[in-house]
């Protein structure tokens, strides 16, 4: 990794964005990088705004907050539309086309899927949205190993949802893969 | 105490070789850094207010007594698991006030004791902190910054109990007040605040910013045996002969809990050196010279500073927590533009670091200081400007919940040179 | 009872230290540390397991005058202090002196949120209806219509019936007794010491130079003889036709129940965390 690389997973409260950015974060730490993880959220524990930062660098980060992204991951529209524009020229911007329905701007490396369709007909349940999406995220930039993910989403979450989530992870792996096709 | 927090840890035998090579930064006394880049290192994703939590159980905090307040409550929710299992205690009191008290009562009664809260609560809880100073009573309590007055934006981030953490309860005694800038230095400094708390016998504040209690960054932490912990001196005298303030050369006193069988009495009075109230005016001058010599005769073991690129900077920057980590991402920008830019970052804000702020007045033509009110930090600084015209100190303030960006900074840069 | 010698008072002062003390002739707080010293006395406790613990106030004044740990804190906070000690040394007796503003103005929270948890402190409140140590001002205990000095045409707020208060927040002990019955104060104390969980007695005291003074209650003799001539035992209360009753102080222990006291939950939650061992370690998300 040259420099740093900037994400920041945007949505509302309830997303399981912050949890999803701590996932995100320890993976990395497991591919050995350092990490700030960040968060900014409103008082509600659902709906509300969320984003959860992560910046990924093998030098000291200063700075902890994303400023200029190399990606974007946005659920909702107004999370759209409110950092769309810090998305670096050559960022990757990913959407859930289930809420977010217009683009401020089209951005060269977007990606568009309904993720939270598809996390509550595939895996029976909207709540894997977020680690579905991440998983989707990863395989697309390359970010963190797979594995990494893997072992990270099984120390981050609760005994009882191991499995659910390893499965919308591997689903978020294929959607990645078959992206385009 | 059993070190629990490994459960969830990664061990990276690579992160110990990088953390030996890394250039110590940190100036001043650093024996517990020192001490801990030699050991076996696990990795471990931490939030700042888990470092918070974790500093606390590893320096022997063993009694906890706090209230619900965002962006704190992670420590008391770790500490409400943690304190039981180690056989401390953790309670949640009816309020901030109630928190500082007991605390103060569970030190007197022998406990190492801490309390951790945010603006409100921090105000509530000044009046209790003149008590622990008077007293001479060791506590803790860990301030999370939030921003604004009153209520303010609960989950952003301020820096406006800098002066207030200084003079915030009555009357005039000094403080010890401590500011990390990182999820590491969050343990450490948890460390060394219960650590001088309990030398130097008063209530120490850990200021940390909202930012940092709620960001997670890679940490290793070092093994807990390793760590350096002070504790109080216990009295070696019968009780007879025992003074509850009694002076040895270096102003520290041996501190006796009750149920030791020294039966002695403490009051918020004014008070002679059996700690009975008195009010002769030599006994009281004695009294208040006793709280302010004790800081003031330790300064080098009580100041850290941190001096980053300072060696050949023509401006310098002067920055703590939060706003310092800004200050160095500038720095590295108007480096590379080649503009020579340093910082000057206080581990400890108070007592103020008049001397190192001196030497840096001397050596550069402008301070730049960023932080997130109204110009706390500056008023210090121009304290000590005596030979600069007042624009030679310039102020980059921010109240609106946002971080001050590197871009911030590396503006002003340009704007001065 | 056993018979204490007025001697043993005496044994528990630090006479050499802190004499003469602050209080007025005629005030009932030396009437109350000796019932302290002698229920302390008579039980036989050791000398250094007991601590206390007071607030601001003329009645706050009184630990530093007992050879015990003693602890003067701020205005209203002696109970939140008193929780500290007693939760890091649960061995300890920990007795609050404290006093009706004390305890019940500034101090109010304290008080019930102690008694609600049970932790088994031994609260004396002394009430004597009035701020005496800042020259008289109107308490939470004032009578209606009584004058004070911020009340000067009468006070209009009703007053505080401290024992209802505490037994509605809980309180296991609630007793209720005046200065003139020092040994039915001295025989309270003791119960309450023995008593495990919160115990509060409230002791309707004698204020003669400021209270009395300002209200016309003549001096100390004259408000003795009301405290004994204006008060029913509980025990009489249901004899007694009510306009005997009525306007009058009912003393008596009000209530004496045993149910679970904090320090002991603490330590069973204590044993039940340890049993768990590393698995909870609050870093669950």
């Amino acid at each position: 990794m040259e420099k740093s690389y900037e994400v920041r997973l945007s949505g509302s409260g309830g997303q399981g964005l912050i949890l999803g950015g701590i996932i995100l974060a320890r993976a990395a730490v497991l591919d050995k990088h350092k990490i700030t993880q960040t968060q900014s959220y409103g008082p509600e524990s659902r709906g509300g705004y969320s984003r959860a930062d992560v910046i990924i660098s093998d030098r000291d980060i200063f700075f902890p907050e994303a400023t200029n992204f190399n990606c974007l991951l946005a659920l909702t529209q107004e999370a759209c539309d409110k950092y769309i524009f810090d998305l670096r020229e050559d960022g990757i911007l990913i959407v859930d086309t289930t809420f977010v329905k217009n683009l401020a701007i089209v951005a060269d490396n977007t990606y568009e899927l309904p993720f939270t369709e598809i996390a509550q007909e595939e895996l029976g349940s909207a709540i894997t949205t977020n680690v579905l999406s991440l998983a989707f995220l990863v395989k697309i930039t390359d970010i963190v190993s797979e594995k990494s993910l893997e072992t990270s989403i099984k120390e981050s979450v609760k005994p009882a949802f191991v499995s659910l989530n390893i499965k919308a992870m591997k689903l978020g792996f294929k959607l990645a893969k078959n992206y385009g096709n | 105490m059993q070190n629990k927090k490994t459960s969830k840890s990664v061990k990276t035998p690579q992160a110990s070789k990088a953390a030996g090579t890394q250039k110590k930064k940190v100036k001043a006394e650093s024996k517990l850094n020192e001490l801990q880049s030699s050991l076996e290192r696990k990795t471990v994703v931490m939030q700042g207010n888990e470092a918070v939590a974790y500093g606390a159980l590893d320096a022997g905090v063993n009694f906890f007594a706090g209230y619900p307040i965002t962006p704190s409550t992670e420590v008391a929710e770790i500490l409400s698991a943690e304190l039981p299992k180690r056989g401390g205690t953790f309670i949640q009191m009816e309020d901030e006030i109630a928190s500082i008290c007991a605390i103060t009562g569970a030190s007197l009664a022998g406990a190492k004791a801490l309390t951790a809260t945010s603006g409100p609560g921090f105000s509530l809880m000044q009046e209790g902190m003149g008590f622990a100073k008077i007293t001479e009573t060791p506590c803790v309590v860990v301030n999370v910054m939030r921003n604004g007055p009153s209520t303010g934006m609960p989950t952003s981030p301020g820096q406006g109990e800098i002066q207030q953490s200084r003079w915030g309860s009555h009357g005039d005694a000094p403080a010890i007040v401590l500011y990390p800038d990182s999820v590491k230095e969050s343990y450490e400094l948890t460390i060394r605040a219960v650590n001088l708390s309990e030398k130097y016998r008063t209530c120490v504040v850990l200021l940390l910013d909202e930012v940092i209690g709620h960001m997670r960054e890679s940490v290793t932490l070092p093994d807990m045996e390793k760590v350096r912990v002070i504790s109080r001196i216990k009295p070696t005298v019968p009780p007879n002969w025992y003074k509850h303030y009694d002076e040895n050369q270096k102003y520290l006193s041996p501190l006796a809990s009750f149920g030791d069988g020294y039966r002695f009495h403490v009051t918020g009075l004014t008070h002679d050196s059996h700690g009975f109230p008195t009010g002769k005016p030599t006994e009281s001058a004695e009294m208040n010279d006793r709280l302010r010599r004790k800081i003031t005769h330790n300064i080098r073991d009580l100041v850290q500073i941190e001096s980053h690129q300072m060696e050949d900077a023509e401006i310098a920057i002067f920055a703590a927590g939060i706003t310092a980590r800004s200050a160095k991402a500038a720095i590295a920008m108007a480096r590379y533009r080649g503009i020579k830019v340093g910082l000057l970052r206080p581990l400890t804000i108070w007592p103020f670091p008049d001397d190192a702020v001196r030497k840096m007045l001397r050596n550069v033509e402008t301070v730049i200081v960023p932080e997130l009110n109204q110009g706390q930090f500056s008023r210090e600084i121009i304290r000590l400007t005596k030979d600069k015209s007042e624009g030679d100190v310039v102020l980059i303030k921010k109240v609106n919940g946002q971080l001050i960006t590197p871009n911030d900074i590396l503006r002003r840069i340009k704007e001065v040179i | 009872m056993a018979n204490i010698p007025q001697k043993i008072v005496h044994q528990y002062l630090r006479h050499d230290k802190k004499f003469p003390h602050v209080w007025c002739a005629g005030c009932s707080n030396g009437i109350i540390l000796g019932a302290v010293i002698r229920a302390i006395a008579s039980m036989n406790l050791n000398r250094d397991d007991i601590v206390m613990v007071s607030g601001i106030g003329c009645s706050s004044r009184m630990p530093v005058y007992i050879d015990v740990d003693t602890l003067h804190t701020l205005h209203g906070r002696a109970i939140a202090f008193a929780t500290g000690i007693k939760l890091h040394k649960p061995h300890m007796k920990v007795i609050v002196v404290t006093g009706d503003g004390d305890c019940t103005a500034i101090g109010g929270n304290h008080l019930i949120h102690a008694a609600r948890r049970n932790i088994d402190l031994s609260v004396i409140l002394v009430n004597n209806n009035i701020y005496g140590m800042t020259g008289g001002q109107c308490s939470p205990t004032t009578p209606h219509a009584a004058i004070s000095t911020t009340s000067p045409y009468g006070n209009i707020e009703p007053d505080f019936n401290i024992c209802n208060l505490a037994l509605g927040a809980g309180a296991s002990f609630v007793a209720r007794t005046t200065a003139f019955h020092v040994t039915e104060m001295q025989n309270y104390i003791q119960a309450s010491l023995e008593h495990p969980g919160f115990s509060l007695i409230e002791v309707i005291s004698a204020c003669p130079v400021i209270y009395g003074r300002l209200n016309k209650k003549g001096g100390a003799p004259q408000m003795m003889t009301e405290f004994r001539d204006n008060s029913v035992p509980l025990t009489a209360v249901e004899k007694l036709p009510k306009e005997q009753v009525e306007g009058k102080i009912v003393r008596g222990i009000l209530r004496k129940d045993i149910r679970p006291e904090y320090t002991a939950e603490y330590a069973a939650l204590q044993a039940y965390a340890q049993k768990l061992g590393g698995e909870s370690d609050g870093k669950e998300l």
